[in-house]
């Protein structure tokens, strides 16, 4: 689940894209937010469509699907051309598909959250579930996600959740409680990282709080907020890297999605738990944009990915759980290892979901952290 | 065709494509930027295209304030030291022999060589908790995650930034002058405060602007080495943009900076004339 990457690519992106929105605003689209949703009736798709007269252009993260995906699928499924371009976070992937009205793209990974947002703007082809055959491959939990009951706009690809990663052999105590990250003891003091993505920085304290980590009201933020700096001069913040630092010991724990603690490290000290208040459930899926006109293939792509050999390689090599009960079985989950989570258990985290405007509270709660 | 035609055609031709390049790839993101600021915030990392100056009170709100203030100090900091750590290197270089000379300018540029964030991340190897300088002295100490690690890191990134024009300034002194300077019978240090210094000032002025402005706006050394717990204007313009998905206001932030830099351009452009 990499949301957050370092880019180097920053100016390109927001220049080009600037680019596009003048042009767009030059044609008279007067805004990216003023879509409405089309008209609730989704076309008919042809299930006998000639694959061979469509190509595909997909978006995804850096490293999160099989690097021969394209070509197996193009193998496979008899589609003309598929092309895989990437973007670095959910962010950037919200920007190539808003401002063009995602044009160009066929078949995007974007979080939950944000495929929900993407639907509520009228930009997603409704799931036409007869040309997938293989959603009966999925948990039934897997249906049940609170952003979109029934799989009616996205497909889950995988699925996690936030915790504590920790070295085993460095903590004097192992840790239970998100307390454990707010309030360090002093042997772990600045030893302790915890992420500054907005949504995940304000969860340790929104669930130490027991309020919903997708809480809108200001007074519940402002004691959030209050656990937040408390905890500033104890702890370090990162993203990216806080794996490596578990590693060299230069940190004993760390705030982590699951799919990033390095619980397979070959010396078996890093260790991964859900703090007993409770965590996030975060879900990674395909959707389909409405503007592609490649619908049939787009479908086919999203059934040939929830094959099992394909879908079973996530867990294998990237180690994050799929959402697919006939790729799971199919995995090998060695002791220590995340991939047993079971689908019970990550149901029982509550799902980060689209707050729209209201996001720019976590917003100014992050630069009222930092700027302390 | 006439001569003052020919200038012109000739003029066109050659500035012609440099001119282009600037347009395209300078002035209109920069209008671009400028255009932003007095729009809405897209939810999804858009604009909205309806008028407002929200984003630029918002600059004024103490919270951004006191980023802005944390950067000023940084940078100066930053830039202090680069001036009392370059200025003695190139003084000393610009008096080596030739071939000292060259190797010294080298051995100044040859860090650019290595990509940037490597560099950075080198740091982090010598500052952490188990790094080489606590292993080797055999202390405790938290050299990383605070101020001091940041402005570690940034005046060795930008360094030779102030070393190269002090050295060009202090190169072009005609040495006659310091002898002159002795030969009235002014001490060594007066001969550098009354004579070097003052005719040295538009390379001062030079080297300091070029550190202070990329130390204002880094993003990525506080990040690194501050451990993000310092919000820079540079970790500010970064989350609005990839984070917050707030492009009017990272543009605003974006724009103020531009501001303060053609400010510090203004100064700088004045001492060297004055110099």
């Amino acid at each position: 689940m990499s949301r957050i990457r370092y880019t180097r690519r920053l100016p390109v992106v927001v220049v080009a894209a600037g680019l596009a929105l003048a042009v767009a605003a030059c044609g008279g689209e007067s805004s990216t937010d003023s879509a409405k949703p089309a008209p609730s009736a989704a076309a008919q798709l042809d299930a006998k469509a000639d694959l061979s007269k469509q190509s595909l252009t997909v978006t995804v993260w850096p490293g999160y699907t099989p690097k021969e995906l394209a070509d197996k699928a193009k193998a496979k499924l008899g589609i003309s051309k598929v092309d895989i371009t990437e973007h670095d976070t959910n962010e950037t992937a919200m920007t190539k598909l808003t401002t063009q009205g995602g044009e160009s793209i066929d078949v995007a990974f974007v979080s939950g959250q944000y495929a929900q947002a993407l639907n509520e703007q009228g930009l997603l082809e409704p799931i036409h579930a007869e040309l997938i055959p293989n959603l009966s491959n999925l948990y039934p939990e897997a249906t049940q996600l609170s952003y979109d009951k029934g799989n009616k706009f996205s497909v889950p690809y995988t699925w996690g959740t936030t915790g504590i990663c920790y070295r085993s052999d460095l903590v004097k105590a192992e840790p239970k409680s998100w307390k454990d990250i707010l309030t360090p003891p002093e042997w772990a003091d600045k030893k302790v990282s915890m992420m500054t993505t907005e949504r995940w920085l304000a969860l340790p304290a929104l669930k130490v709080l027991r309020y919903s980590v997708n809480t809108d009201k200001d007074e519940e933020l402002a004691k959030a907020k209050e656990l937040l700096l408390a905890a500033k001069p104890h702890v370090i913040y990162d993203d990216v890297t806080f794996g490596q630092k578990l590693q060299s010991g230069e940190t004993v724990m760390a705030e982590a999605w699951d799919g990033w603690c390095p619980t397979t490290d070959p010396k078996k000290n890093i260790k991964f738990v859900v703090p007993s208040e409770g965590s996030d459930l975060w879900v990674d899926t395909m959707v389909i944009m409405k503007s592609s006109k490649n619908k049939e293939a787009a479908h086919a792509l999203i059934n040939y990915i929830l094959d099992p050999e394909i879908h079973s390689w996530a867990a294998t090599n990237i180690n994050y759980k799929v959402p697919n009960k006939a790729a799971m079985d199919k995995v090998e989950k060695p002791e220590g290892s995340l991939l047993g989570i079971s689908p019970a258990e990550l149901l029982q985290g509550e799902s980060i979901i689209d707050l729209g405007e209201a996001s720019a509270k976590y917003t100014r709660l992050s630069t009222e952290v930092a700027a302390k | 065709m006439s001569p003052r035609w020919g200038r012109r055609l000739g003029a066109f031709v050659f500035l012609g494509p440099g001119v282009a390049y600037l347009a395209v790839l300078l002035l209109v993101p920069l209008a671009l930027i400028l255009s932003y600021t007095v729009f809405r915030r897209g939810r999804f990392g858009g604009i909205v295209y309806e008028f407002t100056t929200e984003n630029f009170s918002r600059l004024f709100d103490p919270l951004y304030l006191d980023v802005v203030l944390a950067s000023v100090k940084l940078a100066t900091l930053t830039t202090v030291f680069a001036l009392l750590l370059g200025y003695p290197t190139a003084y000393l270089i610009a008096r080596l022999p030739r071939t000292w000379k060259t190797v010294a300018l080298v051995a100044i540029v040859l860090p650019f060589w290595t990509n940037f964030i490597i560099r950075v991340y080198a740091w982090t190897i010598l500052l952490s908790g188990p790094g080489l300088i606590n292993s080797a002295l055999g202390t405790q100490l938290e050299l990383l995650y605070n101020h001091g690690a940041i402005v570690t890191g940034l005046l060795y990134s930008y360094l030779p930034l102030m070393v190269l024009p002090l050295y060009a300034a202090i190169e072009r002194l005609d040495p006659q002058l310091r002898e002159a300077s002795a030969n009235l019978g002014a001490s060594a240090f007066t001969t550098f405060r009354r004579v070097t210094l003052p005719l040295t000032l538009p390379g001062v002025a030079t080297g300091c602007l070029f550190v202070f402005v990329p130390s204002f706006g880094n993003f990525v050394i506080p990040e690194i080495l501050g451990g993000g717990r310092t919000a820079t204007v540079g970790t500010l313009i970064r989350a609005e943009f990839l984070k917050s998905r707030d492009w009017p206001f990272g543009s605003t932030l974006a724009l103020a900076v531009i501001v303060v830099l053609i400010v510090l351009l203004v100064i700088q452009s004045w001492v060297s004339r004055r110099g």
